[in-house]
């Protein structure tokens, strides 16, 4: 969780995996997941299988490797935990390069790196080829609740304008000769958190009001329908199930 | 801290997603009763704030900084059912739209971070303003002071119960909960001194302080008092009753899932932990006589004592601030009198 962080994913793009319904891709990423953290450390090949598989995914969508290669920043504070674990894990030692490591801590490093990297890209994929309004709409057809994908609609719509408001007060106090050095300019900090607070609060009620103006009764209206032909599905879940195969293949 | 994909097998992700989902369930049917029909956008807007409150860096030590988990701030200004709905969401939104945290951990990410932190956070805010009478920032303090250390063991037990590196829980819940106390000491200073800034601009708005201000008194020039305003006492959310049996609701279903799991997976790391336990191996034999010595022996582990010093040093912290802001209330009541 870093500064640079709410720069949003979505690349615009008309290929085959951009036009899939929302509620396929969401399905097709979560089924991903969970065989890749299913399948047995020991299996390295089936890795290299998963990578391919989305490779091919992000070469049909015409994602650019460098996009994702950027974002897989946000790996980063858990790759440094991953490459300490063999120092401190416990177990039987050997040596690598003039270090002793914990055999079972490599094996858990190699599975944190393998199995986290994939989630991210698979992650990275979904979100760079399906606007997130959209995605939101695909998991309340997925019959998550409709009353908590509102609040996430909300959030998203009014995310930058929270966002910005913060980047202004910030720009307001380092224009005053504001700097965060020790503990005693917290103050500072939390009272334009307090401001924060107040407004985004007070903005949640003149939108509330311009909502029930506009006829809101506890429902947002659909305007299209986003339903999935038998194709479409079948198009989408070709990623889950050839992991599937993979993971089951020694069976 | 967002967890990622593969940190935790299979089966405890998808448990936690299930005690996730029901929370989750739970709020949504308590935040209707907190917002009515605002609560869609209300929450939404709050979830916003947290996010952008997360990106808000502060100095913890020398050199190093941490950022909000928001958690107890969120429960203090909107209420505890909101409160874990925006975390969740936020959480949701991280994972789904950023890449932040893994989809299949996003069960443990809501209950470890949304939660855990929220409804300690409100235990103890409920708790010290009983206490105290309506100290509502020294209970803010209090509950995030406390609520970062207990989100970092939870983390710990869940990492006991399913994680897969091979690493002794003792020597996680030390650094976990270290680290953690630190950050949490952070965390109560802005949530505080932030409760305190909304307190003074916006009373009306923070959850938390409702039925706790003074009535306003008019005084008449003959001597005589009316009192505007009486404030109505908080009927509708029930007080620290619900969140109680919440917790011990979460504490049970998790119990369940660690004893489940324990009997399914006997080896591995408590026999590694036992043989080859390093940093815990000191604390272990100096505690050999007490009753938890015991308890490591039949589990293998030696119980997170590190964590349990951890916790001890909040609730000392706590305690000291507790007693400190009583003794003022005291003579404050003196000096009335």
């Amino acid at each position: 969780m870093g500064a640079g962080h709410h720069h949003q994913l979505h690349l615009p793009g008309d290929s085959v995996v951009h036009r899939l319904p929302p509620q396929c891709k969401l399905l097709a990423v979560l089924a991903f997941a969970v065989v890749v953290v299913a399948t047995p450390r020991e299996r390295f090949w089936a890795f290299a299988v998963y990578a391919v598989l989305l490779a091919g995914v992000a070469v049909v969508a015409r994602v650019p490797a460098a996009h994702i290669v950027r974002r897989m920043a946000i790996e980063l504070p858990f790759v440094l935990f991953a490459f300490l674990i063999p120092v401190i894990g416990l177990g039987e030692r050997t040596d690598v390069l003039g270090l002793s490591l914990s055999v079972p801590g490599l094996w858990a490093a190699w599975n944190i790196l393998a199995k986290a990297t994939l989630g991210v890209v698979a992650s990275i994929l979904l979100a760079s080829t399906t606007e997130p309004r959209v995605i939101l709409i695909g998991a309340q057809r997925l019959r998550l609740p409709s009353l908590l994908v509102q609040i996430a609609m909300f959030m998203l719509r009014y995310l930058d304008v929270i966002v910005d408001e913060m980047r202004r007060m910030r720009v307001a106090r380092e224009s005053r000769g504001f700097e965060a050095r020790d503990f005693r300019q917290m103050p500072v900090l939390a009272r334009s958190a307090g401001a924060l607070f107040i407004r985004s609060y007070e903005r949640g009620e003149r939108v509330h009001l311009a909502m029930l103006s506009r006829g809101y009764t506890g429902q947002m209206p659909m305007i299209h329908d986003i339903s999935a032909s038998v194709g479409q599905w079948g198009t989408a879940l070709a990623l889950p199930v050839l992991a599937l195969a993979v993971w089951a293949l020694p069976w | 801290m967002h967890v990622p994909d593969g940190f935790f097998n299979a089966a405890t992700s998808l448990s936690a997603g299930v005690v996730a989902a029901a929370g989750v369930a739970v709020c949504l049917r308590g935040a209707r009763r907190e917002l009515d029909d605002r609560t869609a956008p209300m929450a939404g807007l709050v979830a916003a704030f947290i996010f952008a409150v997360q990106m808000l860096n502060f100095p913890v030590a020398a050199g190093t900084s941490g950022h909000l988990l928001g958690g107890a701030l969120a429960a203090i200004l909107v209420g505890p059912y909101t409160g874990v709905l925006c975390m969740a969401v936020v959480l949701l939104v991280q994972g789904v739209f950023f890449a932040d945290g893994g989809l299949t951990a996003l069960g443990i990410n809501v209950t470890i971070m949304g939660i855990v932190t929220v409804l300690v956070g409100w235990g103890v805010f409920k708790l010290v303003t009983g206490l105290t009478r309506g100290k509502v920032v020294v209970a803010a303090f209090l509950a995030a002071l406390i609520s970062v250390p207990a989100s970092a063991l939870a983390f710990t037990l869940l990492f006991w119960i399913g994680g897969t590196a091979p690493i002794e829980v003792g020597a996680v819940a030390a650094a976990m909960g270290g680290v953690h106390v630190l950050i949490g000491i952070g965390e109560a200073v802005i949530t505080a001194l932030t409760v305190g800034a909304v307190l003074a601009v916006r009373p009306d708005l923070v959850y938390g302080a409702r039925g706790l201000a003074k009535p306003l008194v008019l005084r008449g020039s003959a001597g005589s008092t009316t009192v505007v305003n009486e404030p109505q006492p908080v009927a509708a959310s029930g007080g620290l009753k619900p969140f109680l049996w919440g917790g011990v609701g979460v504490t049970l279903v998790l119990a369940g899932l660690v004893s489940f799991f324990a009997s399914s997976s006997p080896d591995g790391l408590e026999a590694v932990a036992e043989t080859h336990g390093f940093s815990g191996q000191a604390a272990d034999h100096a505690l050999g006589g007490s009753p938890l010595a015991d308890y490591g022996d039949v589990g293998g582990i030696p119980v997170g004592i590190a964590g349990i010093i951890g916790v001890g040093l909040v609730l000392v912290i706590g305690g000291l601030v507790a007693y400190l802001s009583r003794g003022r209330a005291k003579t404050g009541d003196r000096a009335r009198a």
